[in-house]
């Protein structure tokens, strides 16, 4: 197992370069232009003199080489001095920036992080909860009233996109019930009991909207998943033996169907680093997923190509993450 | 932590007595624009999100007001010709600023600020997104203190380019010193939270999300601002924001609304905001093109070396314009944001020519009956042909769902006419992008007619209407480059783009726009179709917002209330 894995991260290594290297082609053959947005009264002359400030003249491998140093040696260095205090050559490096703010995209990527972590996060959490217990029942008690609701209900999550979902929510409980706040407020500090009641109440709507559509997709690979291993000898073996249906049924079923459903919990890890782009724009969560396509529409070409390449990183680990936790849950599989 | 804020207040206002306005008495003050600012130096954007945030905290000598009219801000008085502040052979200007004003933090704003303003934008390496403001301009000196003059390379009918308006604000040298040319990008608190001289100072920023202001304690009205905080909130989209001032009523105040007309009238019923309009110069206008996009053509593809097959003659465009039922285009995607016109030269009045409001008469019968009479006829599919020519237009514009809409009826109003219309949209990144390698940028005009809004900043429109000079029109010697999208090109009409640029009298000026703006309507390249304002909306509770499209939409936040 271990042989396995650190076979699996130097291989990451390789695979981790191309993705960059063809990330960066693809953002630099796409044709937009990181001054397209500003007004038509800046004239073109202007234009071209700020392209060329920041840095587009130069040619396409320059521009790739000045990333990879400024993202592998640059900003790892930074970091180090940031939590030791020590300081590495003369401290003076040139960062990753984006081109909007002009300020380093790490920077930017850790003030956004704490919303989408809380809302992002927590929805997977909450996804989990709900979809768990009710794969579990509805495979249990397959065709009964209460898997007829959890079918319907998810298909209903399954199909209605978090766009329709989100609006509905702000129309019902902010414009008529107004019990919860439709904009997010990012610079909220919990300090007492009410600022932690005001920071649920405007979580609710955005985290809400993305478990009901997790959940729903959830469920289904739970129900399935149980269904399978509900048809299986050792089951009636259980059984035969004496065992409560309690411990059949969470001790034996529940631990064998967990595997499939790990898997797409783990390959889901990333998007909540990733952010939802939709649920966070509607309710303004301006975390991760509002940054990304900020930059995709203004161009911002450092800060796409760092964004994407974290998630790419994330991406590549928790699908080993994924392999290993096989290993754990289902001593039969093995590694060599 | 309430309690004790209401306590001060209380105490406050005991104190004040009965006075009107004090400073920081307001509690905060909620604004929401849906593009969130990325940073607060206009210099280095020049988007408009960044211009207005920053208009809180950075101000330029003189402002335009609500009417378009300058209004002084740091200086007693507008220098002219003939209060002497502007020399006899208009080639300088001196602006005096006033006395005792400070930086927010504490120091005086001198006559140095300026120069350093004008070394900092200029710089060839700073990539200064304002650059076209300091047009023509030799040289800033400091004759003192509180003098500034500021000499051009040529006379300068207009000299109010430089420290006027929302897109040039005096930035404190002190602070950005360090952070001129190569290095402005590398200042990043500085660009974040800029020290000025307007109502508010900047507290947090948080890039493309939220940003915090204080009001200034030194602020030069004591009284003033009457909010003690601004939280200036962006992202999401116009719809939401909108409804989170007129339904919710948790903001005071949504910036650009562009939404469908009917969304914000249901919206308003709900009593808690106010929709504010406002007309500057911006026009929604079709560009006719001039040369032919035919791609048989290679690399001589939309040069002047091929004219248009058919849309050069003026009549086919005339009979373009009239089928068009503006007033329905204005209703369906604009309500009180549009206005019909005719011209693209819209406003300020004086400029404006009433020589072409032929075209605000919708008569799809007139425009058959031209096209007949230049010898179009109707074809068996129902198409007009000519010499074998189809009067087929390809017909481009940015992905937006009001321009979609725009495309959808004018296709039908021509069908009417007999004219075949192909709809295409491009996204705006890219059509506006102006990527030379890309075949779908504005500037190329792949296509017959294109539309877009263009409007010009200030109130002097000299350097907007030199936008349709032959040597502006883009070609492959200019890298695409260019604002004469559609190759307009009339030795007249440049005569007359130099002669604008030596006529000082405004009088002289307003009739020579007018004569250019004639020109261009005549020519039929360009079909005019709505004059369209800013529409933003305020909670009712707000008081003192005057709605200005001729500088920041926020330019008189320091008189803003809250009334109770």
């Amino acid at each position: 197992m271990f042989a396995f894995t650190i076979r699996r991260l130097l291989f990451a290594i390789p695979t981790l370069l191309a993705i960059s290297f063809i990330i960066f082609a693809i953002l630099d053959l796409a044709p937009s232009d990181p001054t397209g947005n500003l007004p038509l009264t800046i004239p073109p002359e202007v234009r071209a003199q700020i392209r060329s400030s920041l840095g587009l003249d130069e040619p396409f491998p320059i521009r790739y080489a000045l990333w990879l140093n400024q993202f592998f040696i640059n900003e790892p260095l930074n970091m180090i001095e940031g939590w030791t205090g020590w300081t590495i050559g003369d401290g003076e490096r040139l960062r990753v920036t984006s081109w909007a703010t002009r300020s380093p995209v790490v920077d930017l990527i850790v003030e956004r992080m704490p919303q989408t972590l809380w809302v992002v996060g927590m929805s997977q959490i909450i996804a989990i909860l709900i979809a768990v217990p009710i794969g579990v029942i509805s495979a249990y008690k397959q065709y009964s009233w209460f898997d007829q609701i959890g079918t319907f209900v998810s298909m209903l999550g399954f199909s209605i996109p978090t766009f329709f979902t989100g609006l509905v929510f702000i129309v019902l409980f902010s414009v008529h019930l107004k019990w919860f706040p439709s904009i997010y407020d990012t610079n909220h500090v919990i300090d007492s009991w009410s600022s932690f009641v005001f920071q649920i109440k405007q979580m609710i709507m955005p985290t809400m909207v993305l478990a009901l559509a997790t959940a729903a997709q959830l469920s289904r690979y739970m129900r399935a998943s149980m269904l399978d291993n509900l048809q299986q000898d050792y089951v009636r073996t259980a059984r035969a033996k004496g065992l409560s249906e309690r411990v059949v049924v969470t001790i034996h079923v529940l631990r064998n169907s967990m595997i499939p459903v790990v898997t797409v919990i783990a390959l889901n890890v990333p998007t909540i680093f990733g952010g939802a782009i939709i649920t966070e724009q509607i309710f303004r969560v301006n975390g991760i997923g509002q940054l990304l396509i900020i930059g995709i529409q203004g161009a911002d070409i450092p800060l796409v190509q760092t964004l994407t390449f974290i998630f790419a990183v994330l991406i590549v680990m928790f699908n080993l993450i994924a392999d290993v936790l096989y290993g754990i849950l289902d001593p039969r599989i093995r590694y060599e | 932590m309430k309690k004790i804020g209401f306590l001060m207040a209380a105490t406050a206002l005991v104190a004040a007595g009965a006075a009107q306005a004090e400073r920081a008495s307001d509690g905060q003050l909620n604004i929401i624009y849906w593009q969130a600012p990325s940073l607060l130096n206009p210099y280095l954007s020049g988007g408009t999100k960044e211009l207005e945030a920053a208009s809180l905290v950075i101000e330029p000598l003189a402002r335009y007001n609500e009417t378009g009219t300058m209004v002084p801000f740091l200086v007693d008085e507008i220098p002219t010709v003939a209060n002497g502040g502007v020399s006899e052979d208009l080639t300088s200007i001196t602006w005096t600023l006033s006395e005792g004003i400070l930086w927010s933090d504490g120091t005086p704003l001198t006559a140095a600020d300026a120069v350093f303003t004008w070394q900092y934008c200029t710089d060839e390496n700073s990539g200064c997104a304002q650059l076209s403001n300091y047009n023509d301009v030799e040289s800033v000196e400091a004759l003192d203190d509180r003098t500034i003059k500021i000499t051009f390379s040529v006379p300068k009918p207009f000299p109010y380019g430089p420290f006027v308006g929302a897109q040039s604000p005096i930035i404190q040298a002190a602070q950005f010193a360090e952070c001129v040319g190569a290095a402005a990008p590398t200042c990043t608190d500085a660009n974040f939270a800029p020290i000025g001289t307007g109502p508010f100072v900047v507290t947090d920023f948080k890039a493309n999300d939220v940003a915090s202001f204080a009001a200034n304690e030194n602020y030069r009205d004591p009284a003033q601002p009457a909010f003690a905080t601004v939280n200036f909130k962006g992202g999401g989209d116009a719809a939401s924001a909108a409804r989170s001032v007129l339904e919710t009523g948790e903001f005071d105040y949504a910036w650009n609304l562009q939404v469908e007309p009917e969304i914000l009238t249901q919206m308003s019923a709900a009593g808690q905001g106010t929709v504010v309009s406002a007309f500057g110069t911006s026009v929604e206008r079709m560009h006719v093109n001039q040369t032919d996009p035919n791609p048989d053509l290679g690399d001589e593809r939309g040069t002047a070396a091929h004219p248009h097959p058919f849309l050069t003659d003026p009549r086919v465009s005339r009979a373009l314009s009239i089928a068009i039922d503006r007033e329905i285009l204005v209703e369906a995607g604009y309500g009180s944001a549009g206005q019909p016109t005719c011209n693209v030269l819209p406003a300020p009045a004086i400029y404006a020519s009433t020589n072409n409001d032929w075209c605000l008469n919708y008569d799809p019968d007139e425009a058959n009956r031209i096209l007949d009479e230049a010898g179009w006829v109707v074809g068996d599919d129902g198409v007009r042909v000519k010499d074998g020519v189809r009067l087929s237009v390809l017909y481009q514009t940015s992905t937006n769902s009001v321009r979609q809409g725009t495309q959808a009826l004018v296709k039908q109003m021509w069908e009417l006419i007999g004219v075949e219309t192909e709809l295409r949209n491009i996204d705006a990144s890219v059509f506006f992008g102006g990527d030379p390698s890309s075949p779908d940028t504005f500037q190329k005009f792949f296509a017959d007619i294109e539309m877009y809004t263009n409007n010009f900043d200030g109130t002097d429109p000299e350097r907007y209407m030199g936008n349709w000079a032959c040597a502006e029109a883009p070609s492959p010697e200019t890298q695409w480059q260019g604002s004469n999208n559609q190759r307009f090109c009339s030795a007249e009409y440049d005569e007359l783009v130099v002669e604008f640029g030596q006529t000082a009298a405004l009088e002289d000026r307003a009739a020579l726009a007018i004569k250019m703006n004639d020109m261009l309507m005549d020519s039929g390249s360009i079909i005019p179709l709505v004059h369209r304002g800013g529409v933003s909306a305020h909670a009712n509770s707000l008081q003192g917002v005057l709605m200005n499209e001729w500088d920041s939409e926020l330019w008189n936040i320091a008189d803003w209330t809250r009334a109770d």
